[in-house]
C-alpha cells in the first residue's frame, strides 16, 4: 500500500534501532511516554521494544480517549441509552467500557436499548434526519482529533433546524494532560516517575500544530517530538529524542512533517472555537479532576447541548480498588504491576478503562506483548 | 415435484415470484406450504430421493467412518458480491464436512423465512443454493420450512447439515498438529469479510473486492491425495486466521509462529483494514483453508495445491513449535514479534 508500506518497513526499522543502539548511551537510562495511544498500538503490534536496547524505556501515556474517560460519564451515557425514545450514537470503542456495577453501553444495547457505532460524526445526522420520532445523542468523546467533527455537525444540524439532535460532549485537550502529568509530584518532585521526554501526538497534531507543546520544553525542559503513528515514525521519533537527550536540547522537533504543521489546521481550530469553550475543569480516569482540560458546547448551540437538554446530572463514580488504571495512565505503573492484570481484568472482562481499547495500555500489553513475561518466568524457572 | 401427474393440484394460481412475498400460511403446513414446496424448493434442488417427498431421506450406509456437520447462515445483507445467503449455506456446511478430508455425500436445509420477504428474493436465494450444490455435486436430499411473524426474523436464516464419508487412511483432526509442523493457508485472507462489511457499514468504498465463498471439497480431494498423512485442516471462517490457528494451538496442546511477510493478503483488503482500524488476520473467509502438515510434505503440498483455480495463491505462513502456553505469535515485518491472540468480544474500529 502506497504511504503505508514505506513506514513500515522492515530494513529501514533495523537501520534506525542500530544507530538508536549505537547513539544511546550506555551509561544512562531513557524514560520516554509516549502520549497518544495510537503509538501504545504501534508499539505493540510492531514489537518496537524488541528493537529496543534496554536502557529505552517506554511508558504509555493518557492518551487513550476511550481510556481517561470518567466511569461517571459512562453511566450518564447509559442513563440517556435507556430513557425511552432515545437513540444513542458512538464510536465502537466506546460500546465496551465497563461501568462499575458490571454494565456497558453493548449489555445496555442487548437489553433493548437503540445504541449505534458510527464510523463518522456525519451519520448520527443522518440518523437524526431518518428517526425523526426519536431524539438523537451523540456521545462524542476523543482528543483534539475528533473534536472539529463533532463542531461540524453540531453546525451541521442548526443549518438544518434539527430539533431531534444534540450532543453529550466529552472532548478533551491534549496539553492540559500533559501539563498534569509534568506537574503532578510523581515527576517533578518525588521522582517516582523517571521522565526523560515525549513522543507528541499524531493526529492531534495535525489539528494544534507543534506550537502548544513549546511551553513543556522550554518550562519543563522535557523535550517532545510528534511523531506519526506508523512504526518507523515511532523509531525516528526515538532517535531524535536520544539525541536531543543526549545533546542537552529540550525543544519540539516534528517528525510528522507529512503532516503538522507548526500552526496546526486553523480552519479546524476556528470550527472549535466557533462551537465549544473550555470547562473549569474535567474529571479525567486515572488524573482525577484537570483544570481546563475539556470542551462544552456554547451557549450559542444550547439546544444541541445533551446536558442541557436532558439535565444530565454529575456523577462521580471510583474506580475498582484494585485496579491500577490510575497509575498506569500516569505513567507510575507498567500493566503487568496491576495485581489484576491478566487475572481477574482481562479484555472479555474488563475492571479498568485501559482493557477496554486496544489502545489501552493493558489491552494492548496483554494481546501483543504478554508473552515476553511468560516466556522471562520460564527462563527463570 | 412439478405436476406430471394424475392428480390435479389444490391450487390453481401459481406462486407470484415477482410481486408475492411470504406469508404465515407458507409455513403453517397446509396447502400453501405444499404450493411453495413443489414450485420453489422440489424444482430448484430436484433429486431422487427428495422426490421421494418423505420427512426423512433414506440412503444406504457404507462401511468406514462418516462425518456429519451443521451451520446456520444469518448473514446482512442476504446478496453480496460474489455470492448470497443460498450459496454461502452450502459451502460453509460442505467445507466444514471436507475439513475432516471427507469426500462431501448428502445436504439437508432447514429455512427460516420472515413474514413479508419476497419470493423473488428468495426464489435467487435458492436458485443459487441448488446451483451450489449441484456443482459441487452434494444432493440436497431433506429440508423444512418454517415462517416467523414480520419483525422476528431477518429476512432468511438458513441451517444446512451435510454429511460426508472419509476415505480411508486419512485421519485429520485439529489436535494433530506437531512442533515443527509448517502452516499452509490456501489464498489471500479476509476477503469475504471485508466484502461484506464494506456493504454493511454503508462505507462509500468503491473497490472490485468479492467475497471468496467456495465449497473446497475438490481442493481438499486433490490435497489429501497427495498428502495422505495431512495433519490438520480448517477452514478460518468467523474470527478469521487468528482465531482459527488458537483454536488448533489450544486443541493440539502447541504454539505457533506466523510469518508476516509470508501472509497472502489482497491490497484492497488491506486498505480497507488500516481504513477500518481492524486486523486482517482476525477477518472472516469463506472459501480458504489452513493445513498443517509434516515439514517434509510441505513443498509438494503447496505446490499440489497451486495447480488449483481456488489455491493459486496458497502459501506457507508459518510454522508450529513447542509452546504449553499456546500462544500464537508472529515475527513482524519490522523485525519483532507480537502475540496473535483470541479475539475479545467483536473486532470494533479503533478511534484515534
Amino acid at each position: 500500500m502506497k504511504y503505508i508500506d514505506e513506514f513500515r518497513d522492515g530494513d529501514l526499522a533495523r537501520k534506525i534501532a542500530a544507530n538508536i543502539r549505537l547513539e544511546a548511551d550506555h551509561s544512562r537510562s531513557y524514560h520516554l511516554m509516549e502520549f497518544c495511544g495510537g503509538h501504545t498500538h504501534a508499539i505493540s503490534r510492531y514489537g518496537i521494544v524488541d528493537l529496543l536496547p534496554d536502557n529505552i524505556h517506554m511508558i504509555h501515556g493518557p492518551g487513550c480517549p476511550v481510556c481517561v474517560l470518567p466511569i461517571g460519564r459512562v453511566e450518564n451515557a447509559i442513563q440517556l441509552a435507556q430513557t425511552p425514545g432515545v437513540i444513542l450514537c458512538s464510536y465502537g470503542d466506546m460500546l465496551r467500557i465497563p461501568t462499575a456495577n458490571g454494565m456497558s453501553l453493548l449489555k445496555t444495547k442487548a437489553q433493548g436499548a437503540d445504541i449505534r457505532m458510527v464510523y463518522s460524526s456525519a451519520d448520527t445526522i443522518k440518523i437524526a434526519q431518518n428517526n425523526p420520532q426519536h431524539q438523537v445523542v451523540f456521545l462524542a468523546i476523543g482528543f483534539e482529533t475528533t473534536t472539529p467533527p463533532t463542531a461540524v455537525v453540531i453546525k451541521q444540524a442548526q443549518a438544518l433546524g434539527l430539533t431531534n439532535f444534540s450532543v453529550f460532549c466529552n472532548h478533551v485537550l491534549t496539553p492540559s494532560a500533559i501539563s498534569h502529568i509534568l506537574q503532578s509530584p510523581e515527576v517533578r518532585q518525588l521522582g517516582v516517575v523517571p521522565l526523560d521526554g515525549f513522543i507528541g501526538p499524531a493526529h492531534v497534531s495535525t489539528v494544534i500544530g507543534s506550537q502548544p507543546y513549546e511551553y513543556f520544553a522550554e518550562e519543563f525542559q522535557k523535550p517532545v517530538v510528534i511523531a506519526g503513528f506508523e512504526p518507523l515514525d515511532v523509531m525516528q521519533a526515538i532517535l531524535m529524542l536520544i539525541r536531543q537527550l543526549n545533546e542537552g536540547r529540550a525543544e519540539v522537533e516534528n517528525e510528522f512533517t507529512r503532516a503538522v504543521l507548526p500552526s496546526g489546521n486553523r480552519k479546524a481550530q476556528m470550527l472549535v472555537a466557533e462551537v465549544f469553550e473550555l470547562r473549569r475543569s474535567f474529571e479525567w480516569r486515572g488524573l482525577g479532576l484537570v483544570p481546563y482540560s475539556a470542551l462544552k458546547i456554547k451557549s450559542n448551540y444550547a439546544e444541541f447541548d445533551a446536558e442541557q437538554r436532558f439535565q444530565i446530572p454529575s456523577i462521580s463514580i471510583a474506580d475498582n480498588k484494585a485496579c491500577e488504571c490510575g497509575a498506569i495512565l500516569r505513567g507510575v505503573k507498567q500493566p503487568q504491576d496491576c495485581k489484576i492484570f491478566g487475572t481477574v481484568c482481562t479484555p472479555e472482562n474488563p475492571i479498568g478503562s485501559c482493557m477496554v481499547s486496544s489502545e489501552g495500555a493493558c489491552a494492548a500489553h496483554y494481546s501483543y506483548g504478554r508473552w515476553r513475561e511468560t516466556n522471562a518466568d520460564r527462563m527463570e524457572n | 415435484m412439478t405436476s406430471k401427474g394424475k392428480i390435479k393440484p389444490g391450487y390453481t394460481r401459481s406462486l407470484d415470484f415477482k410481486n408475492g412475498c411470504v406469508e404465515m400460511v407458507h409455513g403453517s403446513g397446509g396447502r400453501a406450504m405444499t404450493q411453495l414446496i413443489d414450485q420453489l424448493f422440489m424444482t430448484a434442488f430436484d433429486n431422487d430421493l427428495l422426490r421421494q417427498m418423505n420427512d426423512q431421506a433414506c440412503f444406504q450406509s457404507v462401511a468406514g467412518r462418516m462425518v456429519m456437520s451443521t451451520d446456520s447462515h444469518v448473514i446482512t445483507p442476504l446478496f453480496f458480491p460474489g455470492g448470497d445467503i443460498g450459496s454461502l449455506s452450502v459451502h460453509g456446511t460442505i467445507n466444514d464436512v471436507v475439513m475432516s478430508g471427507a469426500k462431501p455425500t448428502y445436504l439437508a436445509a432447514g429455512f427460516i423465512l420472515e413474514e413479508g420477504f419476497p419470493l423473488s428474493d428468495l426464489k435467487r436465494i435458492v436458485e443459487s443454493m441448488a446451483k451450489a450444490a449441484q456443482e459441487a455435486q452434494v444432493p440436497i436430499v431433506t429440508g423444512d420450512t418454517k415462517v416467523v411473524e414480520k419483525g422476528s426474523g431477518d429476512g432468511v436464516f438458513i441451517t444446512t447439515t451435510g454429511v460426508g464419508i472419509v476415505p480411508d487412511g486419512i485421519n485429520i483432526s485439529s489436535n494433530k498438529a506437531q512442533p515443527g509442523d509448517k502452516i499452509l493457508v490456501s489464498g489471500t485472507l479476509g476477503d469475504h469479510g471485508i466484502a461484506i462489511m464494506l456493504l454493511r457499514e454503508n462505507l462509500s468504498f468503491h473497490c472490485a473486492l468479492e467475497s471468496d465463498s467456495a465449497s473446497l471439497h475438490d481442493l481438499v480431494a486433490k490435497m489429501v491425495a497427495t498428502t495422505p498423512n495431512l495433519h490438520v485442516l480448517r477452514d478460518p471462517t468467523r474470527g478469521g486466521v487468528a482465531t482459527a490457528l488458537n483454536e488448533i494451538a489450544r486443541q493440539s496442546d502447541v504454539g505457533m509462529m506466523l510469518y508476516e511477510d509470508k501472509l497472502p493478503i489482497l491490497e484492497p483488503v488491506n486498505a480497507a483494514c488500516e481504513f477500518l482500524g481492524l486486523d486482517p488476520l482476525y477477518v472472516a473467509n469463506e472459501g480458504k483453508l489452513i493445513a498443517i502438515c509434516k515439514p517434509e510434505d510441505a513443498d509438494q503440498l503447496l505446490a499440489t495445491m497451486h495447480t488449483h483455480p481456488l489455491a493459486k495463491n496458497a502459501a506457507i505462513i508459518g510454522e508450529v513449535i513447542e509452546d504449553h502456553h499456546c500462544f500464537v505469535q508472529m515475527e513482524t515485518r519490522f523485525g519483532g514479534k507480537r502475540v496473535v491472540d483470541w479475539l475479545s468480544g467483536e473486532q470494533l474500529p479503533r478511534i484515534c
